[in-house]
């Protein structure tokens, strides 16, 4: 099957769909019967029989597990100086995990698609309706979609309850455009509306292959009659009903599927589930490959060293320790590349198993965290946060873009009107309550001085207009969805219902001003006015609204037989058909409720003559019938139509944004992150909103990148002409920051549209897209904010790959709260949903879920921060503590004839990174807090002190990297110069009985290895900013572990281990006064280079972070007796 | 106790919210809810320490303080610890061993002897330890390390018919099991040493050598068994066995007292502790102080005499035989004492210059920061 891109315009590749699976008549048309996927949706990734080698497949496709199996594999192949068992285990241990983990989530997803697979539809079959599963459905069937169900696949409207062949639609999911759309059924099957009649329908669908732009279909249907000839009609994107959108406010629709399963356009707009990795986990591949090239080296300096050491044939094999035969008749170069091998398997331990281990149980556990975070839970929803994937816990401390969806994200979606203005006066209804109002809050606060007798005649007109000029419709019922607000108080049975949440907050803002709109009776609407009395108005006409006009009309006959022309529409589009009013004060009115954020309608109305009325009803109906540009003449009449406006006012509607938004955003500006708004709705709504949370200041200067400009001006032009504003600017900031006058520079905001975004991305003919992607990049680096509207859901996926894939690749973070904003919530580095309104399914597809976008903030600047500074730690520590293990052991082969003799123990050796030192770092990378949580989110600058990856640059990890070989070094000096110089030989009379014990080179090792145990844990313990008990508890406690083991190790004679060479070892070693003097000067040397540099750094170049440290503590020094005092009072109340 | 107080924060924490959400919110309702424990809100009471300049200064003060009187005790004991080393490889024409290096063979039935002479230039007063070194000589080779088998040696009669494969190629000889078997074994150290005091008319003294409790005492009675008990008459014990290869005696005539024979002979015991570099000295034997009035080796001329059977000039090694006093601290190691001191003072040096530091610029940090 073809895919179409995105804006290809031509209609490559067709698909003919015959209607019901029924031949068209004979002769006309060869019955070609076409096989389509069925209407399976398949989000799984394994099915039962290809789980194990897929999963273990992908499993070791991860470089360290690939890693050890390797390592596994050549301890059970050749002789090794460890075990095989001591790289196995864990690695079996870590694989068995994980294939669990995923076997499960897999299962949860196998579950999901059942249960969405099975969901019953019902199709037409024989003149008869069939309930099917939904899975089976196919191409060409004919379904029955009863209201408020979703459609199962995407189908071609034939026929619907209403008489005029439309019905209404909600894209809520698909689009994030919560409002209800009409789409239209073909003229010539709108009446086979019965099952029977559908039966005898003989018709077939030509469309083209499916592609994933929601906004575009081209397709043709052919309906044979008898005898005639076929009439075909054209179909448009007004005729499909997609997938994932939910009928409304029709009883009934029969269409047929043209596409289903995986090739419906939400499917399509769905992009697969790729693993995403974070910026951490890929630092921590590449020090792993550095790590992986010293092992390499070591081994290969190790094998070198080794044949060059033993040319002299007595050092290969002196008398008193020969070789086997078998061995001795082994080619040198096998004996080589085994010494290699056994090079690499005695210092494999530099890349431990258990650092994947411990980063994943890092991820798992501390992704609680989030999800037990009180702040984070909201009491509206019920819900907290939810954590879908923990591998990207730190990567929220990373975000330098974030694009946001608006609708629901960061509005509320809920409309709420706030005042209206009559010429020049402002009326505003108190007592708003959340849509609900107050009994006997009728009242209507003035904020001028009462009009005059004339103004009272205005002003009544002005709320007629607003009840009348609308397509609100009552609903007589509880249980609606979609926008719902009781008419009658203790009722509650009626609600208005509209394609536009504005026109309800303004039919529900004129009822608390005294003019309830009751119902479209016979083609009459009803209006309750003040006085109680119930006005009727005949509807005559309605000229719909649409967006390129941006207003809408209606002609009513009033009940004194008056011709009204009401209109409202966007302050642009009706200001200059105006003739007369006080256009001077409501533009005014106007202007400073759009700064404000308000959405801002004007009103005007004309009165008609007779006469004018039926050249109107002329005009309208000549446009209506043609079948050819019907959509341009409509358009020309209107224009005709409306003129000469009398103003009468303006209204303000706030689409409430969501609590402390605009907080939000700030916070993140001054965290250094891009905020973006990507949203599907019109551009100045969208702008107004951008306005209100703070995303546009004021001083903002918008950079306006639409369709509007690229028409007047070619494209090419435009984008430079922004680039040079943008660019002008920047060059004279620089020259101001110099000069020091940089507060005045202009900050600006960039606005672009989809269309202007598809042509911007558009490869050119002469292949100059990277110039203007380019351009565009320049252009958006250089704003603080950049609103994108009327995005389709994959062109959101698009900005943000743009961005991902720029030449600094920032990390983005997407956030929605709509299916349609699930493709860029899956791009994304990070994707967070939000549990709103509009399904869970962006909740679903997110890395993390939150209830509302303000607990962003608390995400990114506390928890992200967090996992960032835990888990770079986490990384730097272990990378560390491995260097500081296996270093010695490097060096003691020059002193053990490159033999690969293990300096420690096997079992120090397994249990090193298992149980000794894993702990502390464990606890440490899970609860530590080097800044209070409520600094961090009162100081969101302190975020920039982490941004690019700052604590795992490679000169940090140089640093730690040297550090480990140092502390190495002197462990395996210090105890050489010892045992050497044969202090050790003795420990005095201090025992009789071992006054001369002989320490061996087992002694040697364990000395070494315990000097590296206190080291390594008290490098942690200096770093640890924040001590609990826990870790207390766990620092101390795996110390204890490490010495009562020993004991123990060394106290008993194994009796299943054929060696017994650690007998004693220890407690030798400690009953020896050297060695205890040994052991405190080696750690003290090995931690002293750190302390120095830490202190010294933070005197003389202290970070951000670290002055807000020290400012703390010489606070917490002055405080301290208060500090005690609550300290003392909140110890009681344990 | 830390425990018993944090459970009865959690409980505290429960309360709180009950508290705060009232009775009104109904169990559904709180179960969603997390609960607002000090741990999952991560507020837990924690002692939060920096370290700055400040606070590590009299860390480093004090350090310097600890360790410098330390590393001097250290350096003083060391110095007057008395060791003396003499050389009996025989690589030199005119040294006295030199003969016996050139005509080694492991068969010949005459031992070849020769007597290296000496002289202390002042007198060794407390026990005095002696030891023979061997240099160049890898005990810590991967492939001898292993080459042994624990079980043997502990008296496991299985083990001693049939010995661990890691012992190869020293495991059998003349299809018999080799005991004690391994690399190690076959290797034992057997030169023999005997020191005489030569007095200034020329008479020479045999001076005593203890030869027992120079190993551990675990590994002596623990680790190292004679199969059946010590009590067993040794030579059926063996029966069936050979003796290592390069061995003269078998083991159960290492030495005529049953303590002390088999594998529980102190010497033995000590070589089978592999050392941990190639250089090492191994405890040999112990010469006792007889009386407080005379030091245990007065200063003299003494005669070393060697049994030479220990052939080392193939791998280019040495061997010596050193005397030595001890002291608490152990032998003579000069080593310690002066890394005490240098450390000690590096930590009060840097305690200095941080001091300065803190002065300098902790007081400008401070200053600029508290406005903001």
């Amino acid at each position: 099957m073809l895919q179409q891109c995105t804006g290809e315009e031509n209609w490559v590749d067709s698909r003919t769909v015959y209607i019901g699976h029924r031949e068209p008549p004979p002769g006309t048309e060869a019955y070609i019967p076409q096989r389509f996927p069925d209407n399976r949706i398949v989000s799984s990734k394994y099915t039962f029989w290809n789980f194990v080698p897929k999963n273990l497949f992908e499993q070791f496709r991860r470089i360290a597990n690939f890693y050890f199996l390797i390592i596994f594999l050549v301890q059970l192949i050749i002789d090794t100086p460890t075990s095989p068992i001591t790289s196995g285990l864990p690695l079996f241990f870590v694989i068995t995990v994980t294939a669990i983990k995923q076997g499960y989530e897999d299962w949860l997803r196998h579950k999901a698609d059942n249960a969405v697979n099975q969901c019953p539809v019902h199709i037409i079959q024989h003149g008869k309706v069939v309930r099917k599963q939904s899975h089976k459905l196919r191409v060409g069937d004919i379904v029955l979609v009863k209201e408020d169900e979703t459609f199962p696949c995407d189908l071609i409207l034939l026929s619907t309850s209403r008489d005029d062949g439309t019905c209404f639609v909600t894209t809520a999911s698909l689009d994030g455009e919560s409002s209800h759309k009409t789409y239209y059924a073909v003229q010539d099957t709108k009446s086979f509306n019965t099952e029977q009649e559908l039966d005898t329908l003989r018709a077939t669908i030509e469309c083209e292959q499916p592609q994933p732009d929601l906004y575009k279909f081209v397709g043709r249907i052919n309906i044979y009659q008898e005898r005639d000839e076929p009439i075909a009609r054209p179909l448009g994107s007004e005729n499909v009903l997609l997938r994932g959108a939910t009928l409304k406010n029709t009883e009934y629709v029969y269409a047929v599927a043209i596409y289903t399963g995986m090739e419906t356009k939400m499917a399509l707009n769905y992009q697969s589930k790729s693993q995403k990795r974070s910026a951490v986990e890929k630092s921590m591949n590449a020090f792993l490959i550095v790590y992986l090239c010293i092992l390499l080296s070591k081994a290969l300096i190790n094998t070198v060293l080794k044949y060059v050491w033993q040319a002299n044939p007595n050092r290969d094999e002196p008398w008193y320790n020969e070789k086997t035969e078998s061995e001795r008749q082994r080619h040198v170069l096998i004996r080589a590349f085994t010494d290699f091998l056994a090079f690499m398997v005695l210092f494999n331990y530099i890349i431990p198993v258990s650092m994947y281990v411990t980063v994943e149980m890092q991820k798992f556990l501390g992704s609680y965290f989030i999800t037990w975070d009180e702040e984070m839970f909201d009491d509206e929803i019920g819900e907290g946060a939810l954590v879908n994937t923990s591998d990207l816990n730190e990567e929220l401390g990373q975000v330098e873009y974030i694009f946001t969806d608006k609708t629901g994200t960061l509005t509320e979606n809920n409309m709420e009107f706030i005042e209206c203005c009559v010429d020049g006066h402002v009326y505003v209804p108190h007592a708003i309550c959340n849509g609900q109002i107050l009994p006997g809050a009728l009242g209507i606060d003035m904020i001028d001085s009462s009009p005059g007798p004339d103004g009272k005649e205005h002003e009544e007109l002005f709320f007629r207009a607003l009840c009348l000029c609308h397509t609100v419709q009552v609903k007589e019922e509880e249980t609606v969805d979609g926008i719902k607000r009781g008419i009658h108080q203790g009722k509650g049975t009626s609600f208005y219902i509209s394609s536009s949440p504005d026109e309800v907050a303004l039919v529900e803002g004129m009822k608390r001003l005294g003019f309830t709109y009751l119902r479209l009776k016979d083609n009459h609407m009803e209006i309750l006015n003040r006085e109680d009395e119930i006005e009727r108005f005949e509807l005559l006409e309605v000229l719909n609204f649409d967006s390129v006009r941006r207003r809408m009309s209606v002609i009513v006959r009033s009940g004194t037989g008056e011709l009204y022309l009401f209109c409202k529409g966007a302050d642009s589009s009706i200001f200059p058909r105006v003739i007369s009013g006080k256009v001077e004060q409501v533009r005014a009115r106007v202007e400073h409720n759009a700064v404000e954020g308000l959405r801002t309608l004007c009103v005007a109305y004309k009165l008609l003559t007779f006469e004018e009325y039926q050249d109107i009803c002329q005009l309208l109906e000549t446009a209506k019938l043609a079948l050819q540009e019907r959509d341009k003449k409509l358009a020309e009449a209107y224009d005709a139509i409306e003129r000469d406006f009398i103003l009468l006012g303006a209204t303000a509607v706030e689409d409430r944004l969501q609590d402390k938004a605009a907080d939000t955003i700030e916070s993140l500006h001054k965290a250094g992150m891009k905020v973006w708004v990507l949203t599907g709705d019109k551009m100045e709504t969208a702008a107004a909103t951008c306005y209100a949370s703070k995303l546009f200041r004021r001083s903002t200067q918008i950079l306006e990148l639409t369709t509007k400009r690229t028409e007047e001006q070619n494209l090419h032009d435009v984008l430079f002409d922004l680039s040079r504003t943008v660019l002008r600017q920047h060059g004279s900031l620089t020259r101001d920051t110099f000069s020091g006058l940089s507060n005045e520079f202009q900050d600006y905001g960039l606005i672009i549209d989809g269309a202007t975004l598809t042509a911007v991305m558009k490869p050119d003919q002469d292949g100059s897209t990277g110039n203007y992607k380019e351009i565009f990049l320049e252009i958006c680096r250089n704003c603080s904010a950049v609103l994108c509207c009327r995005m389709a859901p994959l062109q959101k996926a698009q900005i943000v790959k743009l961005i991902k894939f720029s030449k600094e690749h920032p990390i983005t973070l997407a956030i929605g709260d709509g299916a349609n904003d699930v493709s860029m919530i899956l791009e994304a580095h990070v994707g967070i949903g939000i549990m709103g309104k509009e399904g869970r399914q962006a909740a679903r597809n997110s890395d993390y879920a939150i209830p509302k976008f303000k607990h962003l903030k608390k995400m990114l600047l506390v928890h992200g921060h967090y996992y960032y500074i835990r888990i770079a730690e986490l990384v730097q520590y272990f990378f560390y503590k491995n260097v500081c293990f296996i270093f010695p052991q490097f060096l003691y082969q020059f002193f053990c004839g490159f033999s690969q003799q293990p300096l420690y123990d096997t079992a120090y050796l397994t249990l090193y990174n298992i149980s000794f030192t894993s702990l502390p770092i464990l606890l440490y990378s899970l609860i530590e807090q080097h800044i209070n949580m409520d600094i961090l989110k009162r100081d969101p600058s302190l975020y920039r002190d982490i941004a690019k990856n700052s604590l795992l640059r490679w000169r940090i990890f140089i640093y730690w990297t040297f550090l480990g070989v140092f502390d190495a070094v002197v462990f395996f000096f210090g105890a050489y110069f010892l045992f050497d110089n044969t202090t050790f030989t003795s420990n005095g009379q201090l025992m009789t009985t071992n006054t001369q014990m002989m320490f061996g080179n087992w002694t040697f090792g364990t000395l070494v290895f315990t000097v590296l145990v206190f080291t390594v844990t008290l490098k942690l313990a200096l770093d640890t900013h924040y001590w609990t008990w826990i870790n207390h508890f766990v620092i101390w406690g795996s110390l204890l572990f490490y010495v009562v083991f020993s004991l123990l190790w060394g106290g008993i004679i194994w009796p299943f281990l054929n060696y017994q060479r650690m007998y004693y070892v220890f407690m030798q070693m400690l009953s020896s006064g050297p060695a205890w003097l040994c052991i405190i000067l080696l750690i003290t040397v090995s931690l002293l280079p750190d302390v120095v540099k830490k202190v010294m750094c933070r005197a003389l170049w202290p970070t951000t972070t670290e002055r807000i440290q020290t400012k703390r503590k010489c606070l917490n020094v002055e405080q301290s007796t208060i500090f005690m005092l609550s300290q003392t009072s909140s110890s009681i109340s344990f | 106790m830390m425990a018993s107080s944090y459970n009865a924060k959690e409980e505290d924490g429960h309360h709180s919210v009950s508290a705060a959400s009232g009775p009104s919110a109904g169990p559904s309702a709180k179960s969603k809810k997390p609960d607002n424990t000090a741990f999952k809100q991560q507020r837990l009471p924690a002692w939060q320490p920096i370290l700055t300049a400040g606070t590590v200064l009299p860390a480093f003060f004090i350090i310097g303080l600890i360790f410098i009187p330390i590393g001097i005790g250290l350096f003083v004991t060391s110095n007057n610890i008395r060791e003396f080393e003499v050389d009996y490889t025989g690589v030199d024409a005119s040294s006295p061993c030199f003969t016996c290096s050139q005509t080694y063979s492991w068969n010949s039935s005459i031992p070849c002897k020769c007597a290296v002479s000496f002289s202390l230039e002042q007198p060794f007063e407390s026990n005095v330890f002696m030891y023979y070194g061997l240099s160049n000589f890898y005990q810590n080779h991967r492939r001898y390390v292993k080459s042994r088998d624990d079980s043997q040696l502990n008296g496991d009669k299985a083990s001693l018919r049939n010995p661990s494969k890691e012992c190869e190629p020293y495991r059998s000889h003349d299809n018999k099991p080799i005991a004690p078997c391994g690399a190690i074994a076959n290797s034992l150290f057997n030169d023999t040493l005997e020191l005489f005091y030569i007095d200034p008319n020329g008479t020479r003294t045999q001076i005593p050598l203890v030869k027992k409790g120079i190993a551990w005492w675990t590994d002596k009675h623990v680790k190292f068994r004679n199969p059946g008990g010590n009590n067993f008459n040794l030579t059926v014990v063996f029966q069936g066995t050979t003796k290592p290869v390069n061995w003269r005696k078998y083991v159960y005539e290492l030495d005529t007292d049953p303590e002390n024979n088999g594998f529980v002979n102190e010497d033995f015991i000590v070589w089978m502790r592999t050392a941990a570099l190639p250089t090492f000295r191994k405890l040999y034997r112990i010469i006792q102080k007889k009386s407080n009035m005379t030091p245990t080796l007065p200063r003299g001329n003494y005669t070393l005499d060697v049994t030479y059977n220990y052939p080392v000039r193939s791998f280019e090694g040495r061997k010596r035989m050193i005397l030595s006093t001890i002291s608490w601290m152990g032998g003579k190691n000069p080593f310690l004492g002066i890394a005490y001191i240098t450390v000690g003072s590096v930590c009060f040096f840097l305690g200095v210059v941080l001091l300065i530091i803190h002065h300098k610029y902790g007081n400008r940090n401070n200053s600029a920061d508290i406005p903001n």
